[in-house]
């Protein structure tokens, strides 16, 4: 018995690591993605049980009350926000969740190096292993990984909810501030390797807190995409360097799943940007001075109204709609959701386009559309859809901005110069939704408001959808 | 109002200016239309479907109506029918006929020129010119072909190789580029060269090569016409010709100024250095030419057997196509007069587009019109040059650099690693790779659930905890509990609101 049952966790944990990769596999196609999330559920489910099994058989069955409540108090506070969210607040609930990653390898890596001091027996194993200094190591960076993504996530969640600014916190000497923190903690890690004791740790701890804090509080809102998926892949780092400390094989490849999926979307929300991941990182859009600010003269824009545009829709064969964060602001989902149902109904062609960076989460804009009942096979990617505004009667463009300007292409300078945009202008009309004229988040004035082809229809997107759709049907009939 | 649409009087003419769809579509803008008997026959409708759909069938009358739909400009008798107060659209060429602006002055009419549309994107759905263009470009190719002595495309057959046909295009505007367009698909290697290296890329993606010369270009034109080049630049392009006409089978010119003769490109040398049966086709013949030689109207053999077309019909040689399209372009102008679809005519002189096309207005002269910007971001943009970026040229051998780097670094390091770590980091960069791989698979729109489905698996922590609970120690226990339970936060949220997104995503 006492054999086996390591041998069987450790099989088990083989198990959870494919079922693990099946589920991401799963998740690479609509039709096959709730398969991939029952995968997951069972891959957590074997492991969880094995090493609770694991845990009974070395310490006995005392530990199953402190299990068994841990976990009743996790499950119950994790249901309840999973069934109570928002879909527009999705990417709060996920900054959370990726800083209670964050936390528990925190957590996880100082129970470790307490092990280690507390019982000789495990130090010994260590030593004959001649580990000793690389587990220091683990330790060392598991906190460090955990304690960034903790702060880092916290930090995102804050600005996602409105609970602290969204612009970029600009320290002098901002740069210089990170470069020591790595740094020192560098040094402290040569400290602690050698002669492993709290102090280095303590400080280091503190000192990775507060980089955290001030690698995500140093990032504009509108970044947000590329920092959730920068923070999704740190809490799978944590997660592996906790295997690493752990020697615990399942940690090590889900936490690299992990990292590698958070790595490859922030890649993926980069090139959206056309920016570098170094230079999102390093924080706010344009602080470096690169902001061309001279008001350039583009001429009058034209307003439209409500009811002028439910006549050109009606008689429109094809629309592409290009949603924007605006969408989530107003929460305008549902009556664009409606809007979309009547217009299909009467017969015309009616599609997203969904920039990668559009709203402030990959992906983001999808969720919203589909809790509004907007079928997925209408809602494409820009690369999809881009080739198709010159075949299009009309785009509406709601609460986008800078993900649909034109002087991306054709204004050499400009702050958004290179990124890929979505090309509304070419279709034959163009209605802008927005609140004002005021910019938007890159701070760049739109040519395409001044376009010919532009109108303009103020106020918030939900009320004038909402007037939209009660302006249909008489223009339908007639 | 009524529409008239007569039949056209100028010898030749195939077109005309209404099909039975476009009557339709300008009877739904309120719209009654008179078509003269057999106006439509040289271009394949007849009278019986003019009034299915929907038009009034008439003789003489149709010069009552108070619009009058033409092709060409009115002749004499066609201008002593006009009466004061009556709207005459056709092609008017104001620039080159100020006789013909004064009589319609004179006549007290309203008259708009659809060859004068400003070129700019909003009008381009009326512009005759770029429609007529594209298909005279076409036809231009299919009257060389059909003079051309051998084949466009090169085959390979049993009886000997055939080789491709070589096809030279000067000028690549809206003709030239459909004159690349069908040359390319029937087969032959076309190049195509034009003053304004701006054009370049279209060529381009038309499939020809672009051919340049080594000077200034004339740079992006305000008009958005070719304008007149610098002695310098014709030199060069001379040579550029000369050297062409000895290799090419084809050559087709359609380089137009606006209101100026049409600039001599082609030589009598140059025709003269191309080979027996080689053929010339000038699609500006009509103003004077491009090419030494060619006459208006007809075919010329020279006498080293050189055929050069110089048809200024082109367009009508494919009747019912350029009559349709004409037809359209008219309805698109109907649409820009009538906003509210009441069948009235309402002439916007403040509209830089009507503006531009009239030349007359109740017998007031009001040609030429004030000059159009054709791009809304003003060329006084390089008042400030910016500094190019300069492009990144990415070493292709790049990643086997980095990849051998990495390996050669991590060989270095793994001696000193000791024996049980190394297992580990083979997991580790395995599991890696795989990540990457499945990641990029994932469908953009499921990067929301991916993401929760990511937060739940990095739960897996909790097996770490759990392991911990149980040695006695207790702030070990203490610490372990919190981590046991804010995993479990992330294994049961995450998975769960994965599945709550995951059931809203549906098919149409």
């Amino acid at each position: 018995m006492e054999l086996t049952t390591p041998t069987l966790v450790t099989a088990a944990y083989l198990v959870t690591a494919l079922l693990f990769i099946l589920a991401f596999a799963g998740l690479s196609k609509h039709e096959t993605a709730k398969h991939g999330n029952y995968f997951g559920i069972a891959g957590i489910t074997v492991a969880i049980t094995s090493t609770i099994g694991l845990a009974i058989n070395r310490d006995g069955w005392d530990v199953l009350v402190f299990i068994v409540a841990a976990m009743l108090v996790g499950a119950a506070i994790g249901i309840w926000r999973a069934r109570s969210v928002e879909m527009t607040g999705m990417p709060e609930l996920i900054a959370l969740l990726h800083s209670f990653v964050g936390a528990a390898a925190v957590l996880v890596a100082y129970n470790s190096f307490f092990e280690a001091e507390e019982f000789p027996e495990v130090k010994a194993l260590y030593e004959s292993l001649g580990t000793e200094g690389i587990h220091n190591g683990e330790v060392f960076l598991g906190v460090f990984i955990g304690a960034v993504t903790l702060t880092g996530s916290i930090v995102a969640f804050l600005k996602l909810s409105a609970k602290m600014k969204s612009a970029p916190l600009v320290l002098p000497a901002r740069h210089w501030l990170n470069l020591a923190a790595v740094v020192v903690s560098l040094g402290l890690m040569a400290w602690f390797v050698v002669d492993p004791n709290l102090v280095p740790l303590a400080i280091m701890t503190a000192i990775a807190l507060a980089f955290g804090w001030h690698l995500v509080a140093s990032i504009g809102g509108g970044d947000m995409p590329v920092v959730i998926s920068m923070l999704n892949s740190y809490s799978g780092w944590a997660a592996a360097a906790t295997g690493f400390l752990l020697s615990n094989n399942l940690l090590i490849v889900a936490g690299a799943l992990v990292g590698s999926s958070g790595a490859y979307l922030s890649y993926i929300m980069c090139i959206g940007m056309n920016r570098s991941f170094i230079s999102v990182i390093a924080g706010g859009f344009g602080t470096d001075g690169q902001i061309a600010g001279e008001a350039k003269d583009y001429g009058e824009h034209r307003e439209i109204t409500a009811e002028e545009v439910a006549n050109l829709l009606s008689e429109a064969s094809s629309v592409i709609i290009t949603p924007g964060y605006g969408m989530a602001v107003a929460q305008a989902q549902y009556p664009v959701a409606e809007l979309t149902r009547r217009l299909r109904e009467n017969g015309a062609e009616v599609r997203f386009g969904i920039h990668p960076v559009a709203g402030r989460l990959p992906g983001h804009m999808n969720v919203l559309l589909a809790e509004a009942k907007v079928p997925y096979d209408v809602v494409l990617e820009m690369d999809e859809i881009n080739d198709d505004f010159p075949d299009t009667d009309v785009v509406l463009v709601i609460g986008a901005n800078d993900t649909v300007n034109p002087a991306a292409i054709d204004e050499p300078g400009s702050p958004i110069e290179g990124m890929p945009v979505l090309h509304v202008w070419e279709s034959k009309d163009v209605i802008v939704f927005k609140r004002s004229m005021a910019t938007g988040y890159a701070g760049v004035q739109n040519p395409l408001f001044f376009k010919d082809n532009t109108q303009m229809l103020f106020g918030d997107a939900k009320e004038r959808v909402d007037d939209i759709v009660a302006a249909l049907p008489s223009k339908v009939s007639a | 109002m009524r529409i008239g649409v007569p039949r056209e009087s100028k010898p030749g003419e195939t077109r005309a200016a209404a099909t039975p769809k476009t009557v339709e579509q300008i009877t739904k803008l309120g719209y009654d239309v008179l078509v003269e008997s057999g106006a439509g026959v040289a271009s394949s409708f007849d009278d019986d479907a003019f009034r299915a759909a929907g038009a009034d069938v008439v003789g003489e009358e149709v010069w009552g109506a108070e619009i009058i739909f033409k092709i060409n400009a009115p002749d004499e008798a066609e201008l002593a029918r006009l009466q004061a107060g009556q709207t005459i659209v056709s092609l008017l060429a104001p620039a080159l006929s100020p006789g013909l602006v004064e009589a319609l002055a004179a006549r007290g009419v309203t008259a708009l020129a659809m060859d004068a549309v400003p070129r700019i994107s909003r009008a381009q759905s009326l512009d005759v010119l770029s429609s007529m263009a594209n298909i005279a470009g076409y036809r231009a190719v299919i009257e060389a072909a059909n003079e051309f002595g051998s084949l466009f495309t090169g085959q390979v057959t049993a009886a000997g190789k055939v080789p491709p046909a070589k096809v030279l295009v000067v000028g690549a505007g809206v003709a030239g580029l459909a004159a690349i367009g069908t040359a390319n698909s029937l087969g032959a290697i076309v190049r195509a060269f034009d003053a304004r290296s701006e054009v370049g890329e279209q060529v381009e993606s038309m499939g020809a090569e672009f051919l340049r010369i080594d000077v200034e270009d004339t740079g992006p034109s305000a008009t958005g016409y070719a304008t007149e080049t610098t002695e310098d630049f014709n030199a060069k392009a001379a040579a550029m010709y000369a050297e062409q006409a000895k290799d090419v089978d084809i050559i087709v010119t359609t380089a137009l100024i606006p209101g100026r003769p049409a600039p001599r490109l082609i030589t009598e040398e140059m025709v003269a250095s191309m080979k027996n049966g080689s053929v010339v086709v000038d699609m500006a013949a009509s103003n004077g030419g491009n090419v030494a030689g060619s006459v208006a109207d007809e075919k010329v053999v020279t006498d080293n057997g050189v055929t050069i077309l110089g048809y200024t019909d082109l367009p009508g040689r494919l009747p019912t196509q350029a009559s349709q399209l004409y037809g359209t372009n008219l309805v698109n102008l109907l649409k820009l007069v009538t906003p509210e679809k009441d069948g009235q005519f309402v002439l916007d002189l403040d509209d830089a587009v009507q503006r531009g096309m009239t030349v007359v207005k109740e017998g007031e002269v009001l040609w030429p019109p004030p000059p159009v910007q054709v791009s809304a971001a003003p060329a006084a943009a390089p008042a400030a040059p910016v500094e190019p970026k300069p492009v990144k040229v990415k070493d292709p051998n790049r990643k086997f650099w980095i990849v051998g780097a990495g390996a050669a670094a991590f060989l270095a390091i793994a001696p000193f690693l000791p024996e049980a770590f190394l297992p580990q980091v083979t997991v580790f960069a395995l599991a890696i790779v795989i990540g990457y791989y499945v990641i990029g698979n994932v469908h953009h729109a499921l990067h929301t659930p991916l993401m929760s489905e990511t937060n739940a698996i990095s739960g897996v922590i909790v097996v770490g905890a759990l392991l911990q609970l149980g040695t006695g120690n207790a702030l070990i226990t203490v610490l372990a509990f919190i981590a046991v339970l804010i995993a479990s936060i992330n294994v049961f949220g995450g998975f769960l609101v994965t599945y709550r997104m995951l059931n809203m995503f549906r098919k149409a």
